[in-house]
């Protein structure tokens, strides 16, 4: 049997259960997920997606580099991280300021952690200046 | 979650997993439980198998946890307060409510009486389809329970009525005093990993991190000193909802959206309208893992990572906050999508300084009362259930054991109103749409894994076999789906999972978009699309469509 090189206790990533598993790392992949008895959750069960579900993590078109383009006609080409956030700091400031907060409209994610939903809701209320922020609970 | 916190209080599962196999009676609604929570779908299966509880499914479809029913209602879609109404009626009646919880531990019990007595079962089977007799039965098992708890998602939620289903479904466990106890209460089932937590954390218009209001005064100074900005930069009122983002877009009061890891070009309802939307603002970018459809809109794309990649916390459907361990360094250059808010709020000027996740916990913590005694560290020995206000608190298994987060439990009288939009001679079909097992919402995780995509690899249309026959349909067939809104095409799947003029579709195939059918009539307070009853009509399509 394959070896791992490490296991990492952690939480499944597809519906609000949150079983909890064990990731298998072996040579920077994911070969083998298990389900974790010492909890009250899942008791050592996983479904078929929990179990079987993580290929899209190493699937080929992964986005590895920030994509831009001048105009929606044209294809993405790969840029620098420093200029992709600067665009995006630039253009949001630019219609903040002259259509004001509320002309800006942010979704936060259920698929994200609570930390990232923290900060992308403090980042609309606190930077832009504007309660336009919702996420897909409704869908 | 609107309805529970009228009510209650509270917008969340009252109980836990763990106390599932507790219950006497389990009332399961609008909950296609084994597909969407198969795991936790297992205690109620155990609950059935071992501890003899009995289990009331009330769904239009013969979903897999009909075979573990001991009764089995399957009403016209977007008929739910109508039955509910009945089976509150029926205990009323029959004397099978408690009477020293309600007068307890309620409030609005009178007006809530006198809305219901009507509501006979002879009135609700006309509407629902339902034989009075089996309303009858399934008030008497629920009534009669020592501890009845009861279960639902978004088939009872994605209505225009979904407000009015939840209260309703509150008025009954109210009615019989099913709170507070191992195996009793209200449990809607949430869909998304993590949309708990995004509710918690303030991902709504309305609301600050905790539920703390936007509007309340006290709530924004604690929150300007909290994040040190002034007090003027909070805005007093409340924001646009999804769907009202992307009207306000198409009007063109919205001119720039940030999208993180969503896709509402596959998730939202009338994606037409979306796509008009998403080309009418001025800018848009989408912070993802894939070029998902919304990010071919888009016009800077920020690559995030996996959860295998990043440190975190998630809260799951039972309020628990759980760890997310990083397993991976993050896939090329992406970065964790923590690390590009902050440079993104720094680009502004913003001055945020975390060193990592751990320390925006503790900063969010401190700003969230259900949080407060939760840290990273505490975490790494199990997870936690809100509220938990101290270091020292074990975290809270059950809600409401001594009284409601608002105080009394409310009764609300809800009357029925038919779905916005009901079958005619054009579309003389109702579509519902939902889940399969092998597959997670928009598919863009799971159809990616080729071993799941190959158990569900093309997208069908449940249809009965009457209807097909009528339309010259074979099982396997192509067919087109039609709505006011848009067609699209599907293999037939016939079978008596549904009943004769409803149909079924999944959401989960973007070659096959079941939201470009569905319209976006929402519900008034929760702002819900209503994904379980469009007016739809089939028509045999071309074979080579598929091809």
């Amino acid at each position: 049997m394959v070896q791992a090189d490490r296991v990492i206790e952690t939480t499944c990533p597809f519906c609000g259960v949150g079983c909890q598993m064990d990731l298998h790392i072996k040579d920077e992949q994911i070969f083998r997920v298990s389900g974790c008895f010492n909890n009250e959750v899942n008791f050592g069960n996983l479904c078929v997606k929990g179990r079987f579900g993580y290929d899209f993590v190493h699937a080929p078109d992964r986005l590895t580099e920030p994509l831009m383009r001048d105009s929606r006609k044209e294809p993405f080409k790969s840029t620098s991280w420093n200029k992709a956030l600067k665009i995006v700091a630039t253009r949001l400031r630019k219609i903040r300021d002259q259509d004001g907060p509320n002309s800006v409209a942010i979704l936060t994610s259920a698929k994200c952690t609570n930390e990232e939903n923290y900060l992308l809701q403090k980042f609309a209320r606190a930077v832009i200046g504007t309660n336009n922020v919702d996420h897909c609970a409704r869908l | 979650m609107a309805g529970l916190a009228i009510t209650l209080g509270s917008g969340a599962m009252t109980n836990s997993i763990s106390d599932i196999h507790d219950a006497d009676v389990m009332l399961v609604i609008g909950s296609n439980t084994t597909e969407s929570h198969p795991v936790l779908s297992l205690q109620m299966k155990a609950g059935v198998r071992k501890n003899g509880a009995k289990l009331i499914l009330i769904d239009p479809r013969k979903i897999e946890l009909a075979q573990f029913a001991h009764l089995h209602l399957r009403h016209t879609p977007g008929t739910d307060v109508a039955l509910i109404n009945a089976l509150a009626q029926v205990i009323l009646a029959e004397g099978l409510h408690d009477q020293k919880f309600i007068d307890d531990r309620t409030e609005g019990f009178e007006a809530f009486c006198e809305a219901v007595r009507d509501w006979t079962p002879e009135r609700a089977a006309l509407i629902t389809g339902v034989p009075a007799e089996d309303i009858r039965k399934a008030a008497r098992l629920y009534g009669n329970a020592k501890s009845a708890a009861i279960f639902w998602a978004m088939g009872i939620t994605q209505h225009t009525t979904g407000t009015d289903n939840v209260k309703s479904l509150a008025n009954l466990a109210l009615l019989t005093g099913n709170f507070g106890r191992p195996g009793t209460g209200t449990n809607p089932l949430r869909g998304q990993n993590n949309v708990q937590g995004a509710c918690d954390m303030g991902g709504l218009p309305n609301v600050f991190p905790g539920y703390q209001s936007v509007i309340d005064d006290g709530c924004r100074r604690r929150f300007a000193e909290g994040w040190h900005v002034p007090y003027e930069k909070l805005s007093p009122n409340p924001g646009l909802t999804v769907t009202e983002i992307m009207d306000a877009a198409l009007k063109g009061t919205v001119k720039g959206i940030f999208i993180m890891g969503e896709n509402p070009m596959l998730s939202d309802p009338n994606l037409s309208h979306v796509e008009e939307a998403l080309r009418e603002v001025d800018f848009l970018a989408v912070q993802d893992i894939f070029l998902n459809e919304t990010a071919e809109f888009a016009d800077i794309i920020l690559p995030a990572v996996s959860f295998a990649e990043k440190v975190g916390t998630v809260t799951n459907t039972e309020r628990r906050v759980q760890l997310t361990r990083k397993a991976l360094d993050p896939i090329g250059n992406a970065q964790a999508d923590w690390e590009i808010l902050i440079k993104l709020a720094n680009s502004f000027g913003a001055g945020w300084h975390y060193e990592n996740p751990a320390e925006i916990f503790d900063e969010m913590a401190k700003l969230t009362p259900q949080y407060q005694g939760m840290s990273h560290e505490r975490l790494e020995s199990g997870g936690i259930q809100w509220p938990c206000p101290s270091p020292d608190h074990p975290g809270t298994r059950i809600l409401h054991t001594e009284k409601f987060t608002r105080g009394l439990g409310l009764f609300s009288p809800v009357d029925y109103i038919p779905p916005a939009e009901e079958p005619d001679e054009e579309y003389p079909l109702i579509l519902s749409t939902g889940r399969v097992l092998f597959h997670w919402h928009g598919g863009t995780l799971t159809r990616r894994s080729p071993g799941l995509d190959e158990l569900a690899p093309y997208p069908e249309v449940e249809i009965h076999p009457e209807d097909a026959a009528q339309l010259g349909i074979g099982d396997n067939d192509s067919v087109k789906v039609h709505s006011r809104r848009g067609v699209i095409s599907a293999r037939a799947r016939l079978t008596d999972r549904s009943s004769p003029g409803i149909i079924f579709l999944t959401f989960h195939y973007a070659e096959a978009p079941a939201n470009l059918l569905t319209s976006s009539a929402v519900d008034p307070i929760a702002k819900i699309p209503e994904y379980k009853v469009s007016a739809v009509r089939l028509e045999p399509g071309m074979d080579t469509d598929q091809e």
